[in-house]
């Protein structure tokens, strides 16, 4: 249905197309006038009159439809069933309405909902056919404006430009509305996250224990929400990883800048990129299945017991994705740095290793820490590797060996599954995601800062 | 320092012994750095080797599927003529385990020789009656996958010489797969329900057909949504924006949402798509806009880079004869510049492809026997059918999940191998 | 040009009479390849102790190069080639025996572009000193900059502020710390590509007194763009042209009398 309406849409700015540029030919060839505009400006003004408007139109629409009539369904069953109820009851009926609606019925609804169910459908039904009319409808209207204002003198062009200018504005500021859109979804449902667990707990209680029932029926824990262990946990695999990843990414750079030849450069760096590209999962993959098991044999091997989810494993492996990351930032940073400096150094008798650690290292430091902070923030953000590698359980610990949680861990569980937005477990979620965005943008602001005013020092 | 007449140092003696050793120890501590470069490197590449490796040990023997050739026998007292949907097609099953072993007699054991067969037999044999009716009353033989721990046992995974009660297929099991393989029953086919199949609980019968679709919907939007808008927004910062304030947030904010955990779209995805517009969970169009939402940073700085590119003097040139400024962008530059913002676009839908942790959080994790018909329809995608898989506890899952991340790997080579092509074909130097 | 160089020219033959002329730095049969092209050919020519040679001779005529060949700082070029001999004080420089990082002690370098470190001015004028070991004690380099800097001419400028960072100077101050840097590991020879290029004219014409002033403890060799400044500072001049040595004698001579056609044109400005 929907895609059908995209069809007419598209037929009809095709038709209104045509319509414009035949108009446009006819006031040259009846009138014998001198357009100010080439038709085929007259025609694309009219085109995007008829479609963009409709399209919007529809897109909207189709946004609100369901959440409008759900509203209005709710609203019409009686009160007695909606009076007082929490707003995961409420879902449910909502649910259970759309269930009988389309034919899914599992156990025989109550009338309420029976009858519920059948003004949903109508109101459906309604709603689909009154978007195609309003929409064929504007698109007739907007045809015979653009037909109306068309003229020799018009000025199509511009007009058609002006529209073009409105778009990529709009475009351009999908960017704002996306990070708006980021800020304002995580502090609302924070916010109310907020209001049923206090602030002061959420961040200085040093017990989290979010398994709490969503249902009535389900059987968990009473919950405790002291973030503390789960961010502990995350700095410690974050940790970990940047431990692994700066002294072999920063290493290699330095080896492929100033040592590797050509030919060791052209292998190496497609390597980088190859690893650079591996998507997270597969290194959640490699180390549950390659990486862990090794860990824990050596360990019982030295007669150490490993944590099957050690944050080591965890660690170690999210290490390995961000190497390529540190290496070809340092690489940039590196090979900023001009070369007279190396030639200045190398000049006065210095080694390639003295004019690496010397001259060119505290040269490009700047850059370099901004790459390793750019690489801090990918690693607290990173969530495949640790879903699949890290545990479960918050335990306040800096022991590599032990099994710790993160942030992305403890999002993701809380919100894979059942999942009802009054409930404390799954508003958690929405706090962490809160956190985790403010604490990422703050080094990725730094880290681009630092980098922007080191790359603009040497241009 | 100052004031006092400086002093100035005997000419240094390059020769003395002490300079001797000091040089060593410079070129040792050269040496040095050299080697721990080169060892960095050589770690960076052999753990890509490892993991290459892993994979490849891991999942080739998924590509491959044991295959038991069975000779069945529709019976028109099993399958009736008239309506072969509605067959007793475990009957036939049954008739045919007995027939290959017509020495078994206790319905333990023929239910265990059973147990040799997939357990989707029963549907292929009903699939391939109903496709050929002409079939009742007469027998056929059918290459049926055997079930996961035959299948492990004719690959070698299961130890045939560990003690009985340490692997998961008993004596008898395994004597009675020997004389099936005595018999030339045992084949090793390609796996097409790899490819073929959706998600099943059973490893034999899972593939990644559903998974594939998903992707490509889910995909298919991303592209649908970031693309134009992407260009549109590149086209407005790099040539039309005036620099103020006002631009230079949005120059900020393309930044830092390039660096933006991918979680947190998916959280925006969930709050904002699923809980606020009421958009259906799981659904491929959830999973693009997403995606979509992740892409767009770097669609716009590839396409700003590519605009870049463009020397001025082909502006100058059309603006020159008097095209406006709009033409010059849809006439001269946007075309030359089309091939680098294709290559972007290829290397931002590989990243999309492979991202996973957004698309769980709107449901994408669903456990589902069907590809998707629509991109409102539940589905999955690739990277999320591998999460799945990699948390099953069968061992025909671990070879799948390392065969899925080959395929989804091998997809990622190739769109980046087309990427380069593109670049490297229509790179200009201007 | 003329007035002017014509004295200067006078000048340099008076200087250049009282010296002796012992060889510090002798090239025979100089090649240098870049990769498949030959950007030297079979340069002979001698360095004299305690003189200004300048190099001369249109863009691209190898004079930098021949120059990077007199310490081997070509050897940082993966693709360049050196054959033929290159001496210092009669010990092969291009031998696998000598060691390049004491031959690049020896043999100090001052680039086109000044190219200070980016740290502080002590830190920069420190650094060669710190790496060979020169000093032994604080007090001992403390001395070796306050004479490097003094040498340079630099000291009065900046005594004041040493820690501030060498960046934040003139691009004539820039150069004379880079002249201050190669001296503090006291070199025998010091070795200048073009290094007033960058700089305006007043700053020019201190660093081309500062050359003279060495000229009393180090054996200069200076490539120039400018045949006035070569025939001010230089007491030699070797002529280069598509990479062969054209010409070479005392500068009063390649400027009034040269042997060479091309030395004629390229010094009265028909080309180059």
């Amino acid at each position: 249905m929907t895609g059908y309406l995209f069809l007419v849409i598209l037929a009809l700015s095709l038709a209104a197309f045509h319509v414009g540029r035949t108009t446009a030919k006819s006031f040259v060839s009846a009138q014998g006038a001198q357009l100010h505009s080439r038709p085929v400006y007259h025609g694309a003004f009219a085109a995007v009159w008829v479609g963009l408007p409709a399209s919007v139109l529809v897109v909207l629409w189709l946004l609100f439809q369901d959440t409008i009539i759900d509203h209005l369904v709710l609203a019409s069953l009686p009160a007695s069933m909606t009076e007082g109820a929490s707003a995961s009851r409420l879902s449910l009926y909502i649910s259970e309405i759309r269930n009988v609606a389309s034919g899914r019925i599992f156990t025989e609804p109550s009338p309420e909902i029976r009858t519920a169910a059948e003004r949903l459908q109508s109101w459906q039904a309604i709603a689909r056919w009154a978007m195609v009319v309003v929409t064929v409808a504007m698109m007739v209207l907007a045809l015979y404006l653009a037909r109306a204002r068309m003229a020799p003198g018009f000025r199509a062009r511009q007009s058609f430009e002006r529209t073009l200018d409105i778009v990529m504005i709009a475009s351009a500021a999908v960017a704002i509305f996306v990070t708006g859109g980021i800020i304002v979804s995580l502090t609302f449902e924070a916010m109310q996250f907020f209001r049923l667990v206090p602030l002061q707990e959420f961040f200085f209680g040093l017990n989290w224990e979010p398994q709490i029932a969503i249902r009535e029926d389900q059987v968990a824990g009473t919950g405790a929400f002291g973030a503390v262990p789960v961010f502990t946990g995350t700095l410690l695999i974050s940790a970990i990883a940047l431990l692994v990843a700066i002294p072999i990414g920063l290493l290699s750079a330095i080896y492929l800048v100033e040592f590797a030849g050509e030919c060791v450069r052209g292998i190496v760096k497609p390597v980088l990129e190859i690893l650079a590209g591996v998507p997270t999962v597969v290194y959640g993959f490699f180390a549950v299945l390659v990486v862990a098991p090794a860990i824990r044999q050596a360990g019982s091997m030295m007669g150490i017991a490993i944590s099957p989810n050690s944050a080591l494993a965890a660690g170690g492996v999210m290490g390995i994705m961000i190497i390529p990351f540190i290496s070809s930032l340092s690489d940039d940073a590196l090979r900023a740095v001009p070369q007279s400096m190396r030639d200045g150094s190398l000049a006065l008798g210095a080694t390639r290793a003295e004019t690496i650690t010397r001259v060119l290292l505290p040269a490009a430091l700047p850059g370099i820490v901004g790459g390793i902070l750019l690489a801090a923030s990918r690693a607290i953000g990173e969530t495949m590797i640790v879903v699949m590698a890290a545990g479960l359980t918050a335990t306040l610990t800096a022991n590599p060996l032990d099994s710790v949680t993160t942030v992305t861990v403890q999002i993701v569980t809380m919100l894979i599954g059942d999942t009802a937005f009054d409930n404390p477990k799954t508003l958690s979620a929405f706090a962490l995601g809160l956190v985790l965005f403010v604490v990422t943008l703050y080094l990725n602001v730094a880290a681009l800062r630092i980098v922007r005013r080191y790359r603009e020092k040497y241009e | 320092m100052s004031g006092a007449a400086p002093t100035v140092p005997e000419p240094f003696d390059w020769s003395s012994p002490q300079a001797a050793a000091r040089r060593r120890r410079r070129y040792a501590a050269d040496r040095r750095l050299r080697i721990y470069g080169l060892v960095s490197v050589l770690v960076a590449v052999g753990l890509l080797g490892i993991l290459i490796a892993s994979l490849v040990v891991g999942g080739y023997s998924a590509f491959v599927q044991t295959h038991i050739a069975v000779e069945f026998t529709a019976d028109p007292e099993n399958v009736p003529a008239g309506d072969p949907t509605s067959g007793n097609y475990r009957a036939v099953i049954t008739n045919a385990v007995q027939q290959l072993f017509p020495e078994l007699e206790s319905r333990s054991e023929l239910r265990t020789a059973g147990d040799i067969l997939s357990k989707g037999t029963a549907n292929m044999v009903r699939n391939h009656v109903v496709a050929n009716p002409e079939l009742v009353g007469r027998s056929f033989t059918l290459e049926v996958p055997a079930s996961d721990p035959f299948d492990q046992l004719n690959k070698g995974v299961i130890d045939r010489n560990l003690p009985e009660d340490r692997r998961r297929v008993s004596d008898f099991e395994i004597g009675l797969f020997e004389s099936l393989e005595a018999r030339g029953l045992v084949s090793t086919l390609f796996n097409w329900a790899l490819f073929v199949n959706s998600d099943s609980r059973f490893p034999e019968l899972a593939g990644l057909a559903g998974a594939l679709v998903g992707s490509f919907y889910a995909l298919l939007v991303c592209f649908l949504v970031s693309f134009p808008v992407g260009i549109a927004a590149a086209i407005y910062l790099e040539e039309f924006a005036p620099k103020n304030r006002w631009t230079d947030l949005v120059e900020v904010n393309i930044n830092n949402l390039a660096a933006v955990p991918s979680i947190v779209f998916g959280l925006l995805g969930l709050a904002v798509f699923i809980q606020l517009f009421g958009l259906p969970r799981s659904a491929p169009l959830v999973g693009g806009l997403v995606l979509s939402l992740m892409t767009l940073p770097t669609m716009i700085i590839v396409t700003r880079a590519a605009l870049k590119s463009i020397p001025p003097s082909v502006r100058e040139a059309a603006l020159g004869i008097g095209a406006s400024r709009h033409e010059v962008i849809l006439h001269h530059v946007l075309p030359l510049a089309l091939p680098g913002i294709l290559t972007g676009t290829i290397i931002g839908l590989a990243q999309a492809l492979g991202e996973t942790a957004p698309l769980l959080l709107i449901g994408m994790n669903a456990f589902l026997t069907t590809p998707p018909g629509g991109v409102m329809d539940p589905a999955t995608a690739l990277p999320t059918q591998i999460f799945i898989w990699a948390d099953s506890p069968e061992r025909g899952f671990v070879s799948r999940t390392s065969a899925a991340i080959l395929v989804l790997l091998g997809f990622l080579i190739v769109m980046n191998a087309i990427a380069i092509h593109l670049r490297q074909r229509f790179e200009r130097r201007w | 040009m003329n007035m002017l160089a014509e004295a200067a020219v006078e000048d340099a033959i008076n200087r250049d009479s009282a010296r002796t002329e012992t060889v510090k730095m002798q090239a025979s049969g100089v090649n240098v390849f870049y990769g498949e092209k030959q950007a030297l050919f079979d340069v002979d020519l001698a360095v004299r102790k305690n003189q200004v040679t300048a190099l001369i001779g249109p863009s691209g005529c190898g004079k930098s190069t021949f120059l990077r060949c007199l310490n081997r700082m070509n050897d940082t070029i993966d693709i360049c080639r050196v054959t033929g001999s290159i001496t210092l004080d009669g010990e092969d420089i291009y031998d696998p025996k000598i060691d390049v990082v004491e031959l690049r002690a020896r043999v100090g370098m001052v680039f086109q572009k000044p190219n200070p470190f980016p740290k502080s001015i002590y830190e920069n004028v420190a650094y060669g000193p710190r790496i060979h070991g020169l000093a032994s004690s604080r007090s001992e380099l403390d001395a070796i900059i306050e004479t490097s800097l003094q040498k340079a001419g630099l000291w009065n400028e900046v005594k004041d502020r040493l820690n501030e960072p060498g960046t934040g100077l003139s691009g004539g101050q820039q150069q004379r710390l880079c002249i201050a840097r190669a001296i503090a590991v006291s070199p025998e020879v010091i070795l200048m590509d073009e290094p007033c290029s960058a700089l305006d004219p007043i700053a020019t014409a201190r660093v081309e007194e500062l050359i003279d002033e060495l000229r009393e403890n180090y054996t200069i060799v200076i490539v120039t763009h400018s045949m006035q400044q070569a025939a001010r500072v230089s007491q030699r001049t070797a002529m280069f042209h598509l990479g062969r040595l054209v010409e070479e004698g005392p500068t009063g001579k390649m400027f009034t009398n040269p042997e060479d056609k091309r030395t004629q044109d390229y010094v009265t400005g028909r080309f180059g």
